[in-house]
């Protein structure tokens, strides 16, 4: 295809994506080095009977004008990155001298808002994506096992979890484990505690959004595995058996040697999607115990005032966290397609 | 095709038959126990005094005078008008797709065609993006959709949705592009066709069973979004998904949890059908991209 074609071809697409993704990361960077004005404050002298009397007032126009002139607001730098709500380095040179062991300081830290959320972004991707593919694995021998006829069915009822918006299978959830709903009733039953309350604690609530993670986030492991599961190499497991392997050591040597390249693709999918977790948080009403990365940037930008600066910095700290996950993979990627 | 090599130990066969069963329940009992608990009361829905209350519908029955009340439906529907933001819905997602599509179809098939490296560099880079939440990408765009007035319009999330929608739709559609032989259109254009002849006359008469596949997924991508919806629509201007969070978000006087359970059933209820219909091409769609590598 010629270079001219190519390029009107790619067009529509290539503007859509640099002007929606590739300009909005710039917008973001250049947000988080600067902070919204101060207001103007004038003083102004009343001079009465009584002699004069010194007050300040805010110039509402002025600050008005100054906006409306930068509306980016003032240069401040790393400011943003270093404050108590992002890295926090001033607050961990406190901690670190004031603690008085290891555990201490690591919840202090944990207390930090960003450090908070980026330990819970962390657990939550590396539980889920694990956990998801192991369920997902397990779903898709069990499906394989069963006569053909019941495997469309079983296949619908398996894709609902996945396919359902996030924000609403969540809530699904979140309406059953309600001290009030079937799943909370159910738990106080077997805990023998009338008075448990998974919303209320904060590692039943961590529990139950991986919960619901690994629920909603298994099927595309099965899917995934059933389709490799089908074209696993027969004449491979055949002669296998005829020298002599047992079942196990057909599993280990012919058909999980032809399922690793589709973890590898499953796992770069799931770390990529866990990681921007943010609407079951939304949805079990979760902040007060758990907060991701993402939510972080929604509550910021969210409400009343508008933390635009703030979001910026948290977004591009979690840019710079997504590339440091994904590094690893797209340079094997980028390695094995660069050979071909 | 049951060769000895797949024969397995009947204890093993239980053992599967057994989790596929449980796991069948987990999958399919949230949504069972919540389309049946939208025709109740919210002192049904939520019966901590006796859960067989959800099922008989005791206290729907003292409160409406019927075991089922379309009670919620009505207040999230009527009351609460929830069909407008059904409509905008509609609106979004069938633009999304549309202009996905199209997008997507000339950038996919340029880029299965070309034999030159930028044609990988820049798949690469849309693989980056797709890495990107959508949320850090929304702080991006605040600011400038205030300053120049764009923000709170249905046409900016459609144009914004179908932006991060590409770089999935670029991967899926040249792979499938792939799988359509070169010949084809070569021969074509040794007749004397152009390039886009071509692409218009050959390719797009054999191009719709991948361009179904793809379509479904970005519908999906529009009709689920939450980040970009919730952040970019003004009020009167938003679609379901942020429209329940809202129902969440207003304190929780009796009946509203009703009004938000009866949207959730709706809004769920279309996923259903999509499944039962294209069952098939979802499960194609999620394999494609793993098995060919």
């Amino acid at each position: 295809m010629k270079h001219k074609t190519f390029l009107w071809f790619v067009l529509p697409s290539g503007v859509a994506m640099f002007l929606f993704i590739a300009l909005p990361i710039v917008s973001v960077l250049i947000q988080s080095v600067y902070a919204p004005h101060e207001q103007v404050v004038i003083e102004v002298e009343n001079c009465g009977p009584f002699g004069c009397t010194k007050a300040t007032s805010i110039d509402q126009a002025a600050t008005a004008a100054l906006r409306e002139a930068e509306p980016l607001g003032r240069f401040v730098g790393d400011d943003i990155y270093t404050n108590r709500n992002h890295l926090a380095f001033a607050e961990i040179a406190t901690l670190w001298a004031g603690a008085e062991s290891l555990g201490m300081f690591w919840s202090q830290l944990l207390n930090l808002p960003f450090y908070g959320a980026l330990a819970f972004t962390l657990t939550y991707t590396f539980v889920v994506t694990p956990g998801a593919i192991i369920l997902g694995f397990l779903i898709a021998l069990s499906v394989n096992a069963i006569p053909r006829v019941f495997r469309g069915p079983t296949i619908f009822f398996s894709l609902l979890p996945m396919i359902v918006t996030p924000l609403i299978g969540a809530l699904i959830l979140f309406w059953m484990i309600d001290a009030r709903g079937i799943l909370g009733t159910a738990l106080q039953a077997i805990a023998g505690d009338p008075t448990l309350s998974v919303k209320a604690s904060t590692p039943l609530t961590w529990i139950m959004l991986m919960v619901y993670g690994i629920w909603s986030s298994a099927p595309f492991a099965f899917v995934v595995y059933y389709a490799g599961l089908q074209t696993v190499p027969q004449d491979t497991l055949e002669s296998a058996m005829i020298d002599g392997a047992s079942r196990w050591e057909r599993i280990r040597y012919v058909v999980l040697p032809h399922l690793l390249p589709l973890t590898t693709f499953m796992a770069l999918i799931k770390i990529m999607d866990n990681f921007r977790v943010f609407e079951p948080i939304v949805s079990f009403n979760a902040a007060a115990h758990a907060q991701s990365l993402s939510y972080f940037i929604y509550s910021d930008l969210g409400g009343e005032t508008r933390l635009l600066s703030s979001a910026a910095a948290t977004s591009v700290l979690t840019i710079l966290g997504v590339a440091i996950l994904l590094s690893p993979v797209l340079v094997r990627t980028w390695k094995s397609f660069g050979k071909a | 095709m049951s060769i000895a090599a797949n024969r397995r130990s009947p204890l093993l066969q239980t053992f599967l038959g057994a989790f596929l069963i449980l796991w069948l329940m987990v999958a399919a009992f949230p949504f069972l126990w919540t389309l049946w608990g939208s025709f109740k009361v919210e002192g049904d829905f939520f019966s901590k005094a006796d859960w067989s209350n959800a099922i008989f519908g005791t206290l729907t029955e003292v409160e409406t005078g019927a075991p089922f009340t379309l009670d919620g439906y009505y207040g999230a529907w009527v009351q609460e008008e929830f069909w407008r933001a059904a409509l905008n819905t509609l609106i979004v997602v069938v633009s999304v797709v549309v202009i996905s599509l199209t997008f997507g179809t000339l950038g996919g098939y340029a880029l299965s065609r070309s034999p030159y490296r930028y044609a990988f560099w820049l798949l690469i880079i849309a693989l980056m993006f797709r890495a990107m939440p959508p949320i850090t990408l929304v702080s991006g765009y605040l600011l400038p959709f205030f300053q120049w007035n764009l923000w709170g319009h249905l046409p900016t999330t459609i144009i914004v949705l179908v932006a991060i929608n590409q770089p999935f739709t670029l991967w899926m559609l040249t792979a499938f592009f792939r799988n359509i032989p070169k010949d084809l259109d070569e021969s074509a254009m040794v007749d004397g066709c152009s390039q886009f002849q071509a692409f218009r006359h050959v390719i797009i008469p054999v191009m719709w069973p991948g361009v179904i596949t793809t379509g479904l997924f970005s519908f999906l991508l529009a009709y689920n979004d939450f980040a970009v919806t919730a952040m970019l629509l003004s009020k009167e201007n938003q679609t379901m998904v942020p429209k329940i969070a809202s129902f969440l978000g207003t304190t929780q006087t009796k009946g509203n949890v009703m009004f938000a359970v009866a949207s959730v059933v709706s809004v769920t209820a279309p996923l259903f059908v999509l499944v039962l219909f294209f069952q098939r091409q979802i499960v194609s769609g999620l394999t494609a991209g793993a098995v060919k590598g």
